[in-house]
């Protein structure tokens, strides 16, 4: 697919909106990264979107970049920049101007009620990326048990995911997920 | 996310306002440093290894990033970096927390565009995402923790309702918000007047 104008404008459009949703981080609006890519425009599959989702977890930094590499996929380098740029552009330049005046409301009372507010829709919109990657990534028994070793090892102990995935890497190139 | 309640060593008050080259060398080595996401690594570096900030202060920071949407670690960057170096700061921190991924996710996108159809690499990253899906899943339950221990609030009922309208109905996020917002913060409202 060669990229024209309007695939960067998309981009650009469709990421800076959803940054601006994107409450509770990154992984909060992968859902609507996969409505987005998998859904609604067809830019790839189910499971080239866990791919890029397992990319974006084995690279170091946040796990943001995983739009660097969704723009890559639909257009190339430039797309890489636009989605990128996207996604951070505005939320950067409302940190900035917020964190100026947060100090002044440490204590205010309607700071304290929206945060209260706002942390269950954090969490339950990280469940849901947690559901829709598990359904793009899982297509085998041992693949489910994969998922639920990583859960174990990553909740009870302080284990480097990093080696985890290592094995999961290993097992999957001897063909067993 | 889930690391702000483990407690870390107390240290001095007095504390050296960074320079904007280690300001920037800093967030390149806790990005770098980030697999299975960053928070630990900036926790590590900002209160023990540089003590640019106090646990409370930090804390207090990344409750800020976390209140503003967008990506945290990110929303971080930049309010530490214009606390320190104003726009500059702020550029500067945020270059070097993303430049560096950046730069190695092109290269592995580049590799995925050429040989993803590969049988050998179409197994593996089967393997790995299969497991990166567990990692949130754990992140999930440790960050969820804290919220169904305290009883009599509605919290479960938001968070159970954010997931369905997201998760099984795949209903567009920005009007999942726009009904879930108010009435959470709604919520959040009755129950702490009392």
């Amino acid at each position: 697919m060669k990229p024209d104008g309007g695939i960067y404008i998309t981009l650009a459009t469709q990421f800076a909106l959803m940054s601006l949703f994107a409450i509770g981080g990154a992984v909060a609006a992968v859902p609507e990264m996969h409505r987005l890519a998998v859904e609604v425009k067809g830019w790839m599959t189910d499971q080239q979107f866990a791919d890029m989702f397992a990319i974006a977890q084995l690279t170091p930094g946040p796990n943001v970049i995983v739009v660097t590499l969704i723009g890559y996929h639909v257009a190339g380098l430039t797309g890489a920049a636009i989605a990128t740029a996207a996604m951070c552009g505005p939320t950067c330049l409302l940190a900035y101007y917020v964190g100026g005046i947060w100090e002044k409301f440490k204590t205010a009372r309607w700071r304290i009620v929206i945060q209260a507010g706002l942390v269950p829709i954090s969490i339950g919109l990280i469940a849901a990326s947690a559901w829709v990657l598990t359904l793009a990534a899982d297509h085998s028994a041992v693949a489910f048990v994969l998922t639920a070793i990583t859960v174990a090892v990553s909740y009870f102990t302080k284990f480097n995911p990093l080696w985890l995935f290592v094995g999961a890497a290993v097992l999957g190139m001897l063909g067993l997920v | 996310m889930t690391e702000t309640d483990t407690p870390a060593p107390r240290q001095a008050q007095a504390i050296t306002p960074p320079t904007l080259l280690e300001l920037f060398l800093a967030f390149c080595k806790m990005s770098l440093s980030g697999f299975g996401g960053v928070l630990p690594w900036a926790r590590r570096q900002m209160i023990e290894e540089r003590r640019w900030l106090t646990v409370a202060e930090f804390n207090e920071l990344f409750s800020l990033a976390q209140f503003l949407p967008g990506a945290n670690v990110v929303n971080m960057s930049v309010v530490f970096g214009s606390r320190f170096g104003g726009p500059v700061g702020a550029a500067l921190a945020l270059l070097g927390l993303m430049g560096p991924p950046v730069l190695i996710v092109v290269v592995l996108a580049y590799f995925y565009a050429q040989y993803g159809d590969l049988d050998l690499l179409r197994r593996a990253l089967s393997g790995i995402a299969a497991s990166a899906a567990g990692l949130i899943i754990a992140t999930t339950m440790k960050m969820a923790g804290p919220l169904f221990s305290k009883p009599y609030t509605t919290a479960p009922l938001i968070v159970a309702l954010a997931f369905v309208a997201v998760a099984i109905f795949r209903l567009p996020l920005p009007y999942v918000l726009l009904t879930l917002v108010p009435l959470s913060i709604g919520l959040a409202y009755l129950r702490l007047r009392a």
